[in-house]
């Protein structure tokens, strides 16, 4: 079960791809200049805040705190970020978060790619019940057990350890359903079957037959679960000390008042957003696509 | 391992015909488990064991810094969380930003979805541009719109000031400071939201709309009539998926002024940021666990609130 600061994505229905031809049947409608000026506008709003970050990153404390706030970046941004990275230890945040981010992304694609083709394609006693275990679970959420979960990572003494962050992170009940859902169209029952009758293992069908089928998906739930480890917050917050933080760590002890300076403050927070802006730069596209093949489709 | 076993004898080079029978008949039963027990091991040791003793750690004294040690309490961990006036102002506070952040954000989030829903140019850009808030963390986005909302030097008291408003006291103030988190949550989310609801969207069939335009129906007519009934079930997940989210806001309040107390009066301490302060401020993690608990039997009766209503609704159009 992923600790991890997100809402679950919705049940993925049979993601049938979006066809060009059935895109362009959809939008039949005209965006009018009102739409525009409405969309523009909610896009400005969106992206706001992530320029003030800039501006005041790139500040003096002092100029924040001036009756006439600046509104344009200035030319303090790498001395305020070296600053940050000093002060809240946030080089050691960084390369923490992106150990632990991997990690669990890779157990997590790994782990529910696996289970995903069990209950996609395999007959095995309790299929049915272990599959609505699994999905039950995913509307309970995680800080319902986060007292026990504590009290187990101390038992195995790992408080204050990267463990205790990617050991119950490396599943998610929501990964197993997302890849069975896909595998349950994408991959054909005569293509297992033809393995089978071949005599090939059902781990050489795996390597050779389901993974490559299943690449799209497990594409898109790495993204997924990157940016959700990244952002992950309650948990490594209980889980981990400022001693050796994850990066929303180290943020929420600048939030803490540790540093006083407003500037230092967003030159933190702007580091720490860096990474995972810069995958969603690249991959938005990609990323818009995943969260929308992933909805209910009424 | 059952997973080693899975991988049976390989098939030998049997010239002529395959042989099915390569791999053996327990290698093949028992193959599905092995690929099972990645998950399964990990799922039921950290995910689905801690879920359900935290009611068993709720009827315990429990200490954070002896956290082995376990004194039998019955009942009265719930008996003391219903006599703390603070237990109830959290209860309230949750609900009331759990309102003023869910509404606004699922109704932007419908409209913005329906424009997206045009032919427009650029429209991959405005859809990733929209998301883009979904890629930052709780603690950034609080902290950054902590300072914005900032009663002295925040941008947007200084825009009040320039529309010739007062400064509105965005930290002390009850309403405010509740307005404030529930902004953070609401950036956060409206993008992701609107995309949930394009998709739902995009299965709606393009000939409900036709022939409602033939029918002389306006776009707005087309909205509530065809767009609207056509999303119900795409709205129900997102109002309790929202709900969820609502019951367990945690880091916008925790970081809004960076103490667990949610404001010096407690006037944004949701249920969540509550049971962190008894667990890890006070050290109760029995009393943070009967928190937990309450917080679940709530989220179970949202959800069932909202399902009820779902399907009467979905009974009164028929």
């Amino acid at each position: 079960m992923a600790l991890v600061d997100s809402r679950p994505a919705p049940p993925v229905v049979p993601s049938r791809p979006a066809t060009r031809r059935a895109r362009r049947r959809r939008s039949t409608l005209q965006g009018g200049p009102l739409a525009y000026g409405v969309l523009a506008a909610a896009t400005v709003l969106s992206v706001l805040p992530f320029y003030w970050t800039l501006v005041a990153a790139s500040r003096t404390n002092a100029e924040l705190s001036s009756a006439t706030p600046a509104l344009t970046p200035g030319p303090n941004l790498f001395h305020n970020i070296a600053a940050a990275l000093q002060q809240a230890d946030i080089g050691t945040a960084l390369w923490n978060s992106l150990i632990v981010s991997t990690t669990v992304t890779a157990g997590v694609v790994l782990s529910s790619t696996l289970a995903g083709f069990a209950f996609a394609k395999l007959r095995f006693r309790g299929r049915r019940l272990l599959l609505a275990v699994t999905v039950g679970t995913m509307m309970i959420p995680p800080q319902l057990g986060v007292i026990p979960l504590f009290m187990i990572i101390v038992r195995l003494g790992l408080q204050d350890r990267l463990p205790a962050v990617i050991l119950p992170a490396l599943v998610s009940a929501f990964g197993v359903f997302f890849m069975r859902q896909y595998l349950v169209q994408a991959l054909p029952d005569e293509l297992v079957e033809a393995g089978r009758v071949d005599g090939a293992s059902y781990t050489r069908i795996f390597a050779s037959i389901v993974l490559p089928v299943a690449r799209p998906a497990m594409a898109v739930l790495g993204m997924l679960t990157f940016m959700a480890t990244w952002n992950d917050f309650f948990w490594p917050i209980v889980a981990l000390s400022s001693q050796n933080p994850t990066v929303q760590v180290a943020l929420h002890s600048l939030g803490e008042g540790y540093v006083p300076d407003q500037s230092i403050i967003m030159a933190g927070t702007l580091v720490g957003t860096l990474p995972v802006l810069l995958v969603f730069v690249l991959l938005g596209r990609q990323i818009v696509g995943g969260i929308m093949q992933g909805a209910v489709k009424g | 391992m059952a997973l080693s076993r899975a991988l049976g004898p390989r098939p030998a080079a049997a010239p002529g015909r395959p042989r099915p029978a390569a791999v053996t008949r327990t290698g093949r039963t028992l193959a599905p488990y092995g690929f099972l027990a990645p998950f399964f091991v990990l799922f039921t040791a950290f995910g689905l064991y801690p879920l359900l003793y935290t009611a068993y750690v709720s009827l315990h004294r429990v200490e954070l810094q002896t956290s082995q040690q376990m004194d039998w309490l019955g009942l009265q961990n719930y008996v003391r969380l219903f006599q703390d006036p603070y237990f109830w102002n959290a209860l309230r506070n949750t609900f009331t930003i759990g309102v003023l952040s869910t509404v606004p954000q699922l109704l932007m989030a419908l409209g913005l979805a329906h424009l997206l829903n045009y032919r427009l140019r650029g429209r991959t850009f405005f859809r990733v541009a929209m998301l883009m808030p979904y890629a930052t963390s709780v603690a950034a986005a609080t902290l950054v719109f902590a300072q914005l909302f900032g009663h002295d030097y925040g941008l947007i008291n200084w825009l009040l000031h320039q529309a010739g408003l007062d400064p509105v006291d965005w930290q002390a103030n009850t309403v405010a400071s509740q307005i404030g988190v529930s902004t953070v949550v609401t950036w956060r989310w409206t993008g992701y939201n609107a995309l949930i609801y394009l998709a739902g969207m995009q299965a709606i069939p393009m000939e409900l709309y036709e022939s409602a335009a033939i029918d002389g129906a306006t776009r707005l007519q087309q909205f509530r009539h065809v767009t609207v009934p056509g999303l119900r079930p795409t709205i129900v997940f997102t109002v309790i998926v929202s709900t969820i989210g609502a019951t367990q806001l945690f880091g916008e309040p925790l970081m809004y002024e960076g103490n667990s107390g949610g404001g010096v009066s407690h006037q944004y301490q949701t249920l969540g940021l509550y049971m962190y302060q008894q667990g890890w401020t006070f050290f109760h993690l029995g009393r943070a666990a009967a928190v937990a608990w309450v917080m679940f039997l709530l989220i179970v009766v949202l959800a069932l609130l909202n399902a009820a209503v779902a399907a009467r609704r979905n009974r009164t159009d028929r």
